[in-house]
């Protein structure tokens, strides 16, 4: 239910201010298990849908598209989802507040696919105080899976990006052993997992990783990072980088004549991504880039066919109006959705929070998002919902697998 | 000269009043509406600094952010690493941001208009990568968390932490608008103001303006940092994230919503600040910059000086309907 | 407490050597391109700075807002050649009209209301160009041919030499307007003399909406030119325009060929200091070019160019 809470506020008339607010938010009684009642079950979330994470916010959307699908084929055990997304700008402060309010204004079952790894380290000490469930993450950071113990109402849910980094590493050894890497990063934590996990999987190797060079979110562009890499003398580097960072670094990397072999986060392999990077940079920019996914790449004609994209495909026809059916995230989001509701229905018909956080550490589905192949599964001792790549390489304008689907934790 | 502040009644009054609804408020409102209610005292103890600084100085400054930035991780190295109590470091981070604050006027002093925009926008933009660079001490791009902040010993049975983090914001409130409002009244509030309308002029009635201008932006940004301090407490968790350039600018948003003519448009920002983008978000998660960002330039067409401006204006208009020959100085 | 791990930091160029010189050069040549980038939007700062003293925060976004109009023009089936002059005078007369509607009740207030109108601008258009066009990357066709070229070991491309000679065109034209034609001048009175000048029966507020013309539409240009770059989404500019700023004022505001300098300079010094300042690295870049800036202010407190404003007490 949602309460209006504006102010409207007068130096001269605080109290009439009060008395408007106090009227509006009366005390609402919770369910005895909140967020439930007999149709509906109510999630809440946060997403930017602003600020300079903005990109990221169309995952909600999907998220939602997927659950209109889900309610009007019944539901979940007969209930209907209900997801409250909020923006929070990607700024913590803001997230704690939001979450708050999800809470204890909207009594929500649980939290789902909060993103950012900031703000889900604000939030969750407050939601494992409370034993809220705080479900499905949406960030790569190992966190959620490694500190389980300490706080047990959390569970992550993207492959995280160190054991990503681990494949590559793995990779160049058994493929390159003799490679000189050269690693371009994100300075944060995203981009700090990528090269722990790239020292880790090169083992004894890692002393050949000649150089690194960092960008921040608010550089104009990557052009002296890649140039001072070039100049390294590597024959291999790591994009570690979001999409926009990694359009440029490969758009750069063709203009100056790369030969070497390029390996990308999944987070910018989209195919959209890759053809923008082709248009500046040349064939040369993309052929040969190796990456990984595992979900399904919307434009990827190879997978068109795959139930998962049938399925994607129809959600968005009738309940993704304005979406843009190519944009890998609104995949994201639905497949997030999907072990949501997967979730919700093991957990049975009776839910309480603990039904829901024990279903969350005990799944084995097949998620159609996936890709083919991928599958999805959790243990009291290994809150690691997807822990399987595939490996890619591009080229003829697509990507082609390499190889068989790789545990990435093992 | 100093003039004895004489404190008139309706000052007084409306003080009281204001006194005791803040008291009363926690009692009849939902615990988190008194959790966001603490945030929006904390954002207009960091306005106050805007309204002395900007607002009575003429020194506009895009870099406030910053200096809650400091106040916010000194509360959380303290608590965290230190094992201080929070208000211990709410008074660390006050004393840390003033004296930082003092060097900041130091070398703006020659500045105005663009060129001090940019040497205060050059505090706000460089927060995240010191922060992210001396990562052992601030815990680098995943940032610190820390325990809750909660009322001490006895307290904590009366009040919970959303009730305490209320109060402890409200009172710091209310003795720091007390305090800077009689700290205004005499020579140091005239000061200030000659400075801003006239800089030379000034200097030729024997206020030394480099003290002066250097002053305001110490003490502003202690309030600032009081104000990052309390949120960092109420958050118990910081990060780089939480300080971007965004911040700073919607301070000044805040304040210039709320009128930095006066005092109690401090108060206004805050409540801006805090509940502007949540009603934008609660019309329409999916535009609510649209809504955020029209209702900005309309609040601003309709009302230049703020909103708290507007409404002195409309009392002023009430109170003595013969209308005076000077038009009132917008900031 | 304040320590500083180097296993943490990129690594730095090792040692001096005929490749580094190179590399050297190449960064330099890097960073004029980059620079060139902050000078094309610089320059639209210091035309409305020089219109109303104001810093229009709204102008990144009002670039990439058009720049994705151009898109959609693009998209539509036109030309490149077609769109790009369509699309700068479409933001012409676009924010004429801004300016006329938003921007005239707020003219004669303080320069921190009119700020703050810029800034709802900013939130507005970018919120629009989110909303129409969603914030996914896309790929931008190069007025300029993109193909590497090679001097020795030095690599640049004809679209780094397109940037900087537009901005410099833009430059001349610039300067040519105001010295040399009667509506420029009008407009440098307009905005040094507004009383005198409305005495003289120059229009002021038309010239105020002359002067956002022709900065939008300077403004446009930069986008068009930097989004095939950086790629177009709505935050494209957001980082630029943080550069643009710093440059605008390091030239002095109120020049435009400060603009350009600055810009310059500034895109030389990030790319010097990132790679070849152990300390520094390129994180801190931004904040130690700022700092520069900032202490050169403190002994030119109105920038290279800029012209020191004397007011009668």
């Amino acid at each position: 239910m949602q309460k209006h809470r504006f102010k409207l506020l007068s130096a001269l008339a605080p109290i009439a201010a009060l008395g408007i607010f106090a009227g509006s938010c009366g005390i609402a009684q919770a369910d005895p298990v909140p967020g439930v009642t007999p149709t509906e079950i109510l999630l809440g979330g946060t997403h930017p849908y602003s600020g300079p994470a903005s990109a990221y916010g169309v995952i909600g959307k999907g998220i939602l598209a997927y659950f209109a699908y889900v309610n009007d084929h019944g539901g979940v055990n007969g209930r209907k989802i209900t997801f409250k997304d909020e923006d929070d700008a990607y700024n913590p402060a803001q997230t704690v507040q939001l979450v708050k309010g999800l809470v204890e204004q909207d009594h929500v079952f649980a939290l789902f696919n909060t993103l950012g790894t900031a703000p889900n380290l604000a939030i969750r000490q407050y939601l494992n105080d409370q034993k809220i469930p705080q479900l499905f993450v949406s960030t790569g950071a190992t966190t959620w899976g490694t500190d389980a113990a300490k706080y047990p109402w959390t569970i992550g849910f993207n492959a995280d990006y160190q054991a990503e980094a681990v494949v590559f590493g793995k990779y160049i050894v058994q493929h390159q052993p003799n490679a000189k890497v050269a690693v371009i990063y994100q300075n944060d934590d995203f981009g700090q997992d990528y090269l722990t996990g790239l020292a880790k999987g090169m083992g004894a190797k890692a002393s050949q990783i000649v150089k690194k060079a960092s960008y921040e979110v608010s550089d104009p562009d990557v052009r002296s990072q890649i140039s001072t890499l070039q100049a390294s003398g590597a024959d291999t580097i790591l994009i570690a980088a979001t999409p926009k960072f990694a359009i440029q670094s490969l758009a750069d990397l063709g203009q100056l004549g790369w030969k070497g072999e390029t390996y990308l986060s999944n987070v910018s392999s989209a195919s959209t991504m890759m053809a923008a990077a082709t248009k500046t940079g040349g064939d040369a920019a993309t052929n040969g880039v190796i990456s990984d996914a595992y979900t399904i790449d919307p434009t990827n004609p190879a997978l068109a066919n795959t139930p998962g994209m049938k399925l994607y495909k129809d959600v968005l026809a009738k309940y993704g109006q304005g979406l843009d059916p190519n944009n890998a995230f609104v995949l994201y989001g639905m497949a997030a959705a999907y072990t949501m509701v997967d979730t919700l229905q093991k957990a049975g018909k009776d839910l309480t929070r603990e039904k829901v956080m024990d279903a969350a550490i005990h799944l084995n589905e097949n998620n159609p998002f996936l890709w083919p192949g991928v599958t999805l599964t959790t243990s009291p001792g290994d809150r690691f919902p997807v822990r399987e790549l595939q490996l890619l390489k591009y080229g003829n304008g697509g990507w082609s697998t390499v190889g068989s689907i790789i545990d990435a934790r093992k | 000269m100093t003039n004895r502040a004489r404190v008139p009644a309706a000052n007084i009054i409306s003080f009281a009043i204001a006194a005791a609804v803040v008291a009363v408020v926690p009692w009849i409102l939902p615990p988190y509406i008194s959790f966001e209610l603490a945030y929006a005292g904390a954002y207009a103890i960091a306005i106050l600094g805007l309204v002395i600084l900007t607002g009575m100085n003429g020194q506009a400054s895009l870099g406030h952010g910053a200096f809650m930035a400091v106040g916010g991780y000194a509360v959380a190295i303290a608590v965290s690493r230190a094992g201080w109590p929070p208000e211990a470091a709410i008074l660390i981070a006050a004393v840390l941001c003033a004296i930082f604050g003092w060097l900041v006027g130091m070398v703006a002093l020659r500045l105005s208009g663009a060129y001090l925009a940019l040497a205060t926008f050059a505090l706000a933009v460089s927060v995240a990568p010191v922060l992210k660079r001396f990562k052992d001490a601030t815990g680098g791009a995943q940032g610190l968390t820390f325990s809750t902040a909660h009322a001490p010993g006895a307290l904590a049975t009366v009040l919970d932490n959303e009730r305490w983090l209320y109060y402890e914001a409200w009172l710091l409130v209310g003795v720091l608008f007390a305090a800077s409002w009689f700290a205004l009244q005499g020579r140091l509030g005239r000061a200030l103001r000659a400075i801003r309308d006239n800089e030379i002029a000034a200097v030729s009635f024997g206020i030394n303006p480099a003290f002066y201008k250097a002053l305001a932006f110490a003490w502003s940004a202690a309030y600032a940092g009081i104000a990052g301090a309390l949120i960092a407490n109420a958050t118990a968790f910081v990060s780089p994230d939480t300080y971007a350039l965004n911040l700073s600018i919607t301070l000044l948003i805040g304040g210039v919503l709320g009128g930095l003519g006066s005092m109690w448009g401090a108060i206004v920002g805050g409540f801006v600040v805090e509940f502007l983008p949540l009603w934008a978000q609660n019309i329409s998660t999916a535009a609510s910059p649209l809504i955020y960002g029209i209702s900005l330039i309309v609040v601003m067409i309709a009302v230049p000086g703020g909103i708290v401006g507007a409404i002195q204006r409309v009392a002023h208009t009430i109170t003595r309907p013969r209308a005076e020959g000077k038009p009132e100085r917008s900031t | 407490m304040l320590s500083y791990r180097r296993s943490n930091r990129p690594d730095r160029v090792p040692h001096l050597g005929a490749s580094t010189i190179q590399e050297l050069a190449q960064q330099i040549v890097s960073g004029l391109a980059t620079g060139s980038i902050f000078a094309s939007l610089a320059l639209a700062l210091v035309m409305i700075y020089r219109s109303m003293d104001v810093i229009n925060f709204a102008q990144g976004e009002l670039a990439m807002f058009t720049t994705f109009i151009a898109y959609q023009l693009i998209q539509q089936g036109l030309p490149m050649w077609v769109a790009f002059p369509l699309t700068i005078v479409i933001s012409f007369f676009g924010a004429v009209l801004l300016q006329r509607t938003v921007i005239r009740p707020v003219e004669r207030q303080s320069q921190l209301t009119i700020v703050i109108v810029t800034l709802g601008l900013l939130i507005t258009f970018n919120g629009l160009a989110g909303w129409f066009w969603g914030y996914e990357e896309k790929s931008f066709p190069s007025p300029f041919p993109t193909a590497p070229i090679h001097l020795g070991d030095v690599t640049f491309s004809s679209q780094d030499l397109g940037v900087i000679g537009v901005s410099l065109g833009a430059l001349l034209l610039i300067y040519l307007f105001f010295a040399r034609t009667k509506l420029g001048l009008a407009m440098r009175a307009a905005a040094l003399y507004p009383d005198q000048s409305r005495v003289l029966g120059i229009p002021h507020g038309w010239m105020l909406a002359l002067g956002w013309g022709l900065a939008s539409a300077i403004g446009t240009i930069s986008g068009l030119m930097v989004a095939p770059i950086v790629f177009l989404d709505p935050n494209m500019m957001q980082s630029i325009v943080v550069y643009a700023f710093a440059a605008a004022v390091l030239g002095g505001i109120d020049s435009p060929v400060g603009a350009v300098v600055g810009g310059l300079i500034l895109g030389v010094a990030l790319n010097l200091l990132g790679n070849y300042v152990d300390f520094i690295g390129t994180d801190l870049r931004l904040p130690v070019a700022f700092a520069i800036i900032v202490g050169m202010l403190v002994v030119r407190p109105a920038g290279l160019f800029g012209k020191r404003r004397l007011s009668r007490v």
